[in-house]
C-alpha cells in the first residue's frame, strides 16, 4: 500500500493586532524551501462598498478614510476626484495645494514606519526605534493642520475641510529641514550596512515581467523596474506643477524596495516644501450642487501604490455603485512570483517588502504535519534574525548600534 | 504610444464592441457583450501594453455588468471595457486569468459577492465570503437588503 506523503504547511496568520489587514498564508515547504503559498483574506471584511451605496456623497470620504490608517489621505482622495469628474467640479487651486501637502506628509510617515518595521523583522531593533521616533513630528504636524494624526477626513468634493494656515508654513518647513537631516543619516546608514547588502539583496526577487503580470503597483513596481507613478502619469492635485523624479529600481529585491522607500522620502519632502513656497491664495472649496447621473473613476497614487475607486451615479444623492481597490490587493498576489524559492528565514522579510504584510508576521504559526509540530512566531522571527547575526559573523562585523544614529 | 495614438489602437477592435465612448479627458469607455470581453481585455493588455487595475461586478437590475478597468500608463489614461452580462438566471463570463494573474483574486470576489460564473478560471474558490457563509446569497445583488 502506498502511504500518502503531506508536504508540510506553514501557516502565516491569520489575526494581527496592529494593522487593520488580517491575511492568512499557507506556505507549502519542501525542507527549509517554499514550493507553493496560498493566501486567504477578508478575515475583517467591513462591507465598504455596500455601506457606501447608503451614503450620501459629502459622507462617503469619512467612510473612506477609515478603510485604512495609514493612507486615510489618499483613498478618500481617489473617490473626490472620480465624483469631480463626475460632475465636473474644479477645486480652487489653494484646495489642490492642501491635498498634495498632507498626501505627501502621509507619504513620508508611511515610509518610514515600513523602515522601522523592516528594520524590526531583521533584528535591527535600533533602526526600528529611530525611523519611528522620526516618523512623530510628521504625525504632529498632520494633527496640527488637520486636527487628527491619522484618519486626517480632510478631503470633501470640491476641495478641503481644513487649510494649511500661513503662518504655520515657517514651522513645516522648519521640521521638514529637521526630517530630511535625520533620513539623510538612516538613508546613509542603512545603504552603507554590509550586513544588510548580504541580508537583503537577492532576497525575494519579483522580476520585471511577473511585476507586469501581476499588476503590482507603487515601490513594489518600481523596486522591479516598472516605471509607473500616478502623480506623474496622471497627475492629479498640484503634482503636475512641481518638479520632483520618480524613483526606480531595476534589481526587484526587498534591497530594492527599501531604497525605493527611502529614496522617495526625500522626494516627498521636495514636494512638500515646493507646494508650500507656491502655495496660492485664495478659497479652499468649490461649490458643490447636484451629481448629475453617471460614471467615473478616479485614481491616486498611495504610499503602497495606486488607489483606485470607481464612483456611478444614478442622479440622487447616493452612489448605486462605489468599488475600491487597495495597493495591496494587486501587491500581495505577486507573493506567489516572490516567495517561491525562498528560504522561510527570508519569507517574512518577503512578505513585509510589499508593505501590507507586518499584518502576517505578528501571528505567525508554523505547522509540520507530519510531526505534529507547531511553532509560532516568534519562531519565525528568531529564525529571520538568526540569519542575520549569522551574517554578522561571517562578515565578522556588528549591526548598526545607536551611537552609529547619533546625528552629529 | 501617445494619447492619439492610442486611440487608433483602439479603434482596431471596434467590430468586437458596442462602442468607444471617451466620457472625459483620459478617460475611454467599451461596453462590449460578455461574449467579446476576453478578446478585448487580451488585447488591451497584451498588444497595447495596458496594466490591469481592476474589475468591477455591477448588479444594474436587467443584466450584470463586469468592468474590466485598465490603465495606459504612458499617457496616464484609464480604459474601462464593460461587459454585460445578459442571463441573469446563469450569469456567466470567459475568465481573464488564464493570461492575466492579476484577475485571479478580484474574479473570485466578484463571484463571491455576485454570483457571476467565471469559465476557465483557474481556481475560482471563495476569497472573501466566510466558509459558513450560505450557498446561494449574494450580498451585493440589489435583492439583498442594506
Amino acid at each position: 500500500m502506498k502511504k500518502e506523503v503531506k508536504k508540510p504547511v506553514l501557516a502565516v496568520g491569520p489575526f494581527h493586532p496592529l494593522q487593520e489587514e488580517m491575511e492568512f498564508f499557507q506556505l507549502t515547504l519542501d525542507g527549509e524551501k517554499v514550493t507553493d503559498i496560498d493566501v486567504r483574506l477578508s478575515y475583517n471584511h467591513r462591507g465598504i462598498e455596500k455601506i457606501s451605496e447608503t451614503l450620501q456623497f459629502d459622507q462617503i470620504p469619512y467612510l473612506i478614510s477609515r478603510i485604512c490608517g495609514i493612507c486615510s489621505a489618499s483613498h478618500p482622495l481617489a473617490y473626490v476626484q472620480a465624483v469631480e469628474e463626475l460632475a465636473g467640479i474644479k477645486p480652487p487651486p489653494r484646495a489642490l495645494y492642501v491635498r498634495t501637502i498632507i498626501n505627501e506628509l502621509e507619504r513620508i510617515h508611511s515610509h518610514l514606519l515600513w523602515v522601522g518595521l523592516g528594520g524590526h523583522f531583521i533584528g535591527y531593533d535600533t533602526v526600528f526605534m529611530w525611523a519611528w521616533k522620526y516618523r512623530e513630528p510628521v504625525l504632529d504636524l498632520l494633527e496640527e493642520i488637520t486636527g487628527n494624526r491619522n484618519n486626517y477626513g480632510n478631503v470633501r468634493v470640491g476641495g478641503c475641510r481644513e487649510d494649511v494656515p500661513n503662518e504655520l508654513i515657517p514651522k513645516i518647513l522648519k521640521e521638514l529641514d529637521e526630517i530630511e537631516k535625520k533620513t539623510e543619516m538612516l538613508t546613509k546608514a542603512v545603504l552603507d550596512d554590509p550586513v544588510l547588502h548580504a541580508r537583503l539583496k537577492g532576497v525575494g526577487i519579483l522580476k520585471k515581467e511577473d511585476a507586469i503580470r501581476y499588476a503590482v503597483t507603487g515601490p513594489t513596481a518600481r523596486g522591479s523596474g516598472v516605471d509607473i507613478d500616478v502623480r506623474r502619469d496622471d497627475p492629479y492635485a498640484a503634482y503636475g506643477e512641481l518638479d520632483w523624479k520618480v524613483i526606480v529600481q531595476q534589481e526587484g529585491d526587498v534591497f530594492a524596495k527599501a531604497v525605493v522607500r527611502l529614496l522617495e522620502t526625500f522626494e516627498s519632502i521636495k514636494i512638500v516644501r515646493q507646494a508650500l513656497k507656491k502655495l496660492p491664495d485664495g478659497p479652499i472649496t468649490a461649490e458643490v450642487r447636484e451629481i448629475p447621473p453617471g460614471e467615473a473613476v478616479g485614481h491616486a497614487e498611495a504610499p503602497r501604490g495606486e488607489t483606485f475607486h470607481y464612483v456611478r451615479s444614478d442622479g440622487g444623492n447616493r452612489p448605486i455603485r462605489h468599488k475600491v481597490r487597495a495597493p495591496s490587493y494587486v501587491n500581495v498576489p505577486s507573493f506567489k512570483a516572490s516567495c517561491i524559492g525562498q528560504d522561510i528565514a527570508d519569507v517574512t522579510l518577503t512578505l513585509a517588502a510589499v508593505d501590507p504584510c507586518y499584518s502576517c508576521t505578528e501571528r505567525l504559526a508554523v505547522v509540520d504535519r507530519c510531526n505534529n509540530i507547531t511553532h509560532t512566531y516568534e519562531t519565525i522571527l528568531q529564525l529571520s534574525r538568526q540569519k542575520t547575526t549569522k551574517i554578522m559573523k561571517e562578515l565578522g562585523v556588528q549591526g548598526l548600534k545607536m551611537e552609529d544614529l547619533r546625528i552629529g | 504610444m501617445n494619447q492619439q495614438e492610442l486611440n487608433s489602437r483602439i479603434s482596431e477592435i471596434k467590430n468586437k464592441v458596442t462602442a468607444i465612448e471617451q466620457k472625459a479627458d483620459n478617460r475611454i469607455y467599451i461596453p462590449c457583450e460578455a461574449g467579446n470581453s476576453y478578446a478585448v481585455c487580451k488585447f488591451l493588455f497584451e498588444d497595447v501594453g495596458a496594466r490591469f487595475c481592476t474589475a468591477t461586478g455591477i448588479d444594474s437590475d436587467d443584466c450584470f455588468e463586469v468592468l474590466y478597468h485598465f490603465s495606459y500608463d504612458r499617457t496616464g489614461c484609464v480604459i474601462t471595457v464593460k461587459a454585460f452580462i445578459r442571463d441573469r438566471k446563469n450569469p456567466a463570463i470567459e475568465s481573464i486569468t488564464p493570461f492575466l494573474p492579476a484577475a485571479e483574486w478580484i474574479e473570485r470576489e466578484i463571484h463571491d459577492v455576485l454570483g457571476i460564473d467565471f469559465i476557465n478560471h483557474p481556481n475560482l474558490k471563495r476569497l472573501i465570503l466566510a466558509d459558513d457563509w450560505p450557498q446561494g446569497v449574494y450580498p451585493l445583488r440589489k435583492e439583498v437588503k442594506k
